[in-house]
């Protein structure tokens, strides 16, 4: 199963994960793990994801999430799993 | 599972650091190009190239988004035209119509460079070798894209002095050719001894002779990402040092790794080599000359500097030769002036001469590279200046290689400006004291021995 990885940074501020968690929802993106903090007031967020069911083609997931962003005030991006997995495990 | 400090070391190195892949690239193979015809030579090489590259930049731009990495660089190196084109081309125009429709090839399929405007003369010129290296003035003066080199040396064989004599005039005649523009055609043009088959970096980049049909080679690159993982172990042991440096190499060639698997599958072209090369940009946070200040120099060029920079580049490739299945090319550290911000302060400030870098590039890859000497500098001066990085990749059985720009109209203290990736250069000074006698003897150096080594 190729996992996907979405990361969340910028300003706090109400209803980020909902807003994120809603779109998910609706594209049918399983989420399967989230880790979140705030370090001096900035919102910091991973959450790994399964978009296989997804109608969707990745770039378009990419690119509406990081319009989403764009709407929220943060930056949302988008990655495939691999190249953190080759990176930090060998 | 990856945890949320892995997933943000890895997006710091690249939106803080500098992490990319500086260039994937295209190798193909123009054997079967080869015709006795010159029109025929030039639409065979124009089809080959652009049906095989033709998804080449499409490829790239969707890793780069479906990992969140930039792909700095798509390239195409070709197999040395001085032996695609030897049966068709009668004199150097001959040549230079192929270097024409290798430039029309690049821009069809949206590369920024493509290199192969090569010889290979370690031994000796024939008729075409000699004809294509006349060609080169021109070719790189009337294209776009085209990048040349030329093999004249290696530890087999020796030192063509020929071909390192007519490559100080053709590098003098390529900075006149190029006069309007700084000279920049001689920042495409590369001199070599021991060239690998499979370098990915310009403006060396070939398709060797030895290599499949086509083949996808990358090159990585990071030295902001070694640098920051320096800064948190400074004052500590050279063991520490080493091991820090091992190990950002090998998250680095991972990156590079996975990379070229999937454009490999992407395109259905074999994967061939990770070149682990540090290569520097002129951005601010992307210089080896600043990992060499790191690793506790004043700047580069003061003493300690070969030894700082020795360790770097063995390290580099410890750490990165795990993290490949194959690596090749040039791997180790570059350090050309004008492309890095740190060297060209270094030499600003009186730090660093042309005598040091020569000493530098004994011990890392790849060579007195992208430096800037006043036009007035004699052609076999220039001769002088590459028999000599020659003989060290010669006896040290190593790649070593000279691009070196004699900016016509421009001496010590001016400074020059080639845009882009190539950056801006001062121009350094040269021994002044003549080599004439020396470089115009004719003939070759002989093999070394490779017994009693000393």
């Amino acid at each position: 199963m190729k996992k996907t990885i979405i990361t969340v940074v910028g300003k706090d501020t109400v209803g980020i994960i909902a807003k994120v968690c809603t779109y998910l929802a609706d594209n049918n993106i399983n989420i399967l793990d989230i880790s979140q903090t705030i370090v001096s007031g900035y919102f910091n967020m991973m959450m790994i994801v399964d978009a296989n069911a997804s109608a969707k083609p990745f770039g378009d997931i990419s690119a509406d999430l990081d319009r989403l962003g764009e709407a929220i005030g943060v930056k949302i991006k988008c990655q495939r799993e691999e190249i953190f997995e080759m990176m930090h495990r060998i | 599972m990856i945890n949320m400090f892995e997933v943000n070391e890895t997006n710091k190195m690249i939106e803080q650091e500098n992490l990319d892949v500086r260039t994937i690239t295209l190798g193909i193979s123009l054997l079967d190009c080869i015709d006795s015809d010159l029109a025929r030579l030039n639409e065979k090489i124009y089809k080959k190239i652009t049906e095989t590259a033709r998804d080449l930049v499409k490829t790239g731009e969707h890793i780069e988004s479906r990992y969140g990495i930039p792909i700095v660089n798509k390239r195409i190196s070709v197999t040395p035209i001085a032996l695609v084109g030897s049966a068709a081309c009668h004199s150097p125009e001959d040549f230079v119509t192929v270097a024409r429709t290798l430039d029309e090839a690049a821009k069809t399929v949206g590369v920024n460079f493509i290199g192969g405007y090569s010889a290979l003369v370690s031994k000796g010129m024939t008729a075409g070798d000699e004809m294509l290296i006349r060609s080169i003035p021109e070719a790189l003066a009337c294209t776009e894209r085209v990048c040349s080199s030329v093999n004249v040396g290696s530890t087999k064989c020796g030192i063509d002095m020929d071909a390192v004599k007519l490559m100080g005039e053709i590098v003098h005649q390529t900075a006149e050719k190029t006069q309007e523009k700084d000279s920049l055609g001689c920042a495409k043009l590369v001199v070599f001894c021991n060239a690998p088959d499979d370098n990915p970096f310009m403006a060396g980049a070939f398709h060797g002779v030895t290599e499949a049909d086509a083949v996808i080679n990358v090159g990585v690159s990071g030295p902001g990402v070694v640098k920051t993982a320096l800064e948190k172990v400074r004052g500590e042991s050279f063991e520490v040092l080493c091991e820090t440096i091992k190990k950002t190499a090998f998250k680095i060639t991972r990156v590079g790794q996975l990379v070229a698997k999937e454009a490999s599958r992407m395109l259905n072209i074999p994967f061939g080599i990770i070149d682990l090369s540090l290569a520097p940009t002129p951005a601010v946070g992307d210089s080896v000359a600043d990992i060499l200040k790191e690793i506790g120099l004043e700047q580069p060029g003061a003493p300690g500097t070969t030894a700082a920079l020795a360790l770097l580049n063995d390290q580099v490739k410890k750490g990165g030769i795990m993290a490949s299945s194959y690596v090749g090319g040039l791997s180790g550290a570059f350090i050309p002036v004008s492309e890095d911000q740190g060297m060209i302060d270094a030499v600003t400030a009186g730090a660093l001469t042309l005598e040091k870098l020569e000493a530098m590039t004994c011990v890392c890859s790849v060579g007195l590279d992208m430096i800037a000497v006043p036009g007035a500098t004699s052609a076999e001066t220039i001769s002088g200046i590459i028999a000599d990085e020659m003989a060290i990749g010669m006896i040290n059985q190593k790649t070593t290689a000279v691009r070196i720009i004699p900016v016509i109209g421009k001496d010590v203290g001016d400074t020059v400006e080639f845009g882009g990736l190539l950056g801006y250069a001062p121009v350094m000074p040269v021994n002044r004291f003549g080599c004439g006698a020396f470089v115009n003897r004719g003939g070759r150096i002989p093999a070394p021995v490779h017994s009693f080594k000393n």
